[in-house]
């Protein structure tokens, strides 16, 4: 079958079953979409972990006047304890780099982050605790210091920021997994609508393979014209689902990452490689979907 | 060109054989009646030529091949060989006649140079110049039977199978579609026609083959319809 037929062919079939195909592609749009979004919420989460994990320290908060907890019942770190403490830590193979924040430093800090809020006025210097600021080699590696200083006398207690960042994340995660079991079962329903689709098409034209089915034409130059409808449909389908995805990371870069600086997004590279599985995948289900069809309603 | 060796047919969940051991040649340029009432295996027959479903025994031979052990994958080869006439007509409704004869050389991939040359030679060849871009809807019965003799020839075919081919016409244009069937058969073409047709038979004068009740009750040269009429 030459080309120029084959494609005129295609055409008419697609023409004629206009509001189907319509559906085909609408459906396709919108489960590669949701997919796409899953698969781009995945790479915001590994941008966001190698952005932070990068600056995130854990903090050995010192006891203070005010602290409560058992380790410090002898009262507030002496000068012996905080030199023991840091020589400590930095003996620690895990760690990277110490740094001590004194109470005025805290305070300076505090105020700067407060700034114009009622509670920076009725905070004093005294009431913040001084402690080591921790960067790690590895950030997952939190438990050992954790384990080494938590209850030690003079150190009140021992936060990982990673802590407060994993309930971010574990957001996002649900976010992503939300959109991909979406777009699966909506890949799913769009493999139906073409499975039906084809079937319909295959009614349609009986005569005309009928007549093909006589002449001899091979079942291969038969199917090809159906299989073409459901991949070009899926294909259409795509890069709407790609527009969109585009559409979605220009509204990140223009509305969203004005307002939320504190972290980076996904780059345009993320976008094209969703595109790329979506077309994979698109091309997939819709040359299987067709197949499977037409093996069942197109005797040959 | 077609042979058959006791071949027999029995459909599933039937206990009468459609065909019932049926052994017959049919040499190279022949042109041949099957007659017989309806339900006597005629149309199996026809399918079994084209090897629409297999023989439930015996083996059969068709333009060179043998069909039993012909894979899947080498039917359409076959079909190729064989043009194929029916009586509702199967024409592609949306399409001209130019393009419905067009149809059966593209879709075996024909070049759009090749089809130019042989569809206006096959629609002269079935009495249908000048009819190119009528659609079926505009033709008579007659006239859409020749369309349709046309698209089973213009692949040259060395088989041409007409099942009823006359079955809904009147007789006067019966007997041009007789007319150009023969002409068909004096190039060569092997012509097996199944019919109920008696006139028709009678006037040709050509090899009748009866079947009664899927078995062969009569193969005569330059036969009659039958000798009850």
């Amino acid at each position: 079958m030459r080309a120029r037929f084959l494609a005129s062919e295609v055409g008419i079939g697609l023409r004629r079953n206009l509001t189907l195909t319509v559906a085909v592609v609408v459906t396709v749009a919108i489960s590669l979409a949701l997919l796409g979004v899953g698969l781009l919420a995945n790479s915001q989460v590994t941008v966001m972990k190698d952005y932070w994990y990068d600056k995130i320290e854990v903090s050995v908060f010192l006891c203070g006047s005010l602290s409560e907890s058992p380790s410090c019942a002898s009262g507030p770190v002496t000068a012996d304890q905080r030199d023991a403490i840091q020589a400590d830590l930095k003996a620690l193979p895990v760690v990277a780099t110490v740094y001590y924040e004194s109470q005025a430093q805290a305070y300076t800090r505090f105020k700067e982050r407060f700034k114009g809020s009622a509670i920076s006025t009725n905070v004093t210097q005294d009431q913040l605790p001084e402690s080591f600021r921790v960067k790690l080699k590895d950030p997952k590696q939190f438990a050992v210091v954790q384990s080494a200083f938590a209850g030690r006398p003079g150190v009140d207690s021992v936060q990982d920021q990673r802590a407060v960042l994993e309930k971010f994340f574990s957001l996002i995660g649900v976010l992503r997994d939300g959109a991909l079991a979406i777009g699966l079962i909506s890949v799913l329903t769009a493999a139906l609508l073409i499975s039906n689709t084809l079937r319909i098409a295959a009614f349609n034209r009986r005569r005309e393979t009928g007549v093909m089915r006589l002449v001899g034409a091979s079942s291969f130059s038969i199917q090809l014209p159906f299989i073409l409808e459901g991949v070009i449909a899926s294909i259409i389908g795509w890069a709407i689902a790609t527009g969109l995805l585009a559409a979605l990371k220009s509204l990140v870069d223009h509305r969203i990452a004005p307002l939320l600086t504190f972290t980076k997004f996904f780059g345009w590279s993320a976008v094209w490689q969703a595109s790329a599985f979506l077309f994979i995948t698109g091309f997939l289900v819709s040359s299987i979907a067709s197949l499977l069809t037409l093996r069942k309603y197109l005797r040959v | 060109m077609i042979r058959l060796e006791n071949v027999s047919k029995t459909y599933p969940r039937q206990e009468r054989a459609a065909l019932d051991n049926v052994t017959l040649e049919v040499a190279k340029g022949e042109f041949v009646f099957l007659v017989g009432q309806s339900g006597s295996g005629k149309s199996t027959f026809l399918r079994l030529l084209l090897k629409e479903e297999p023989p439930t025994t015996g083996t059969i031979y068709v333009a060179g091949k043998e069909l039993n052990s012909l894979s899947h994958w080498k039917v359409p080869e076959l079909r190729r060989q064989i043009g194929t006439v029916f009586q509702d007509f199967r024409l592609l409704p949306n399409k001209t006649v130019t393009e419905n004869v067009a149809f059966a050389m593209h879709v075996l991939g024909a070049s759009v140079k090749e089809i130019k040359r042989a569809v206006p030679d096959v629609l002269e060849l079935v009495g249908l110049e000048g009819y190119g871009d009528r659609r079926p809807n505009q033709l008579s019965g007659g006239e859409q039977q020749r369309v349709a003799i046309a698209r089973a020839f213009v692949n040259q075919p060395i088989i041409l199978i007409a099942d009823e081919p006359t079955g809904n016409l009147d007789p006067t244009t019966s007997v041009g579609i007789m007319k150009l069937l023969d002409r068909i058969n004096r190039t060569g073409t092997t012509v097996v026609m199944a019919t109920h047709d008696s006139g028709i038979v009678d006037q040709m004068r050509k090899r009748v083959i009866e079947l009664d009740a899927g078995v062969v009750v009569r193969d005569q040269v330059r036969g009659v319809y039958g000798y009850s009429g």
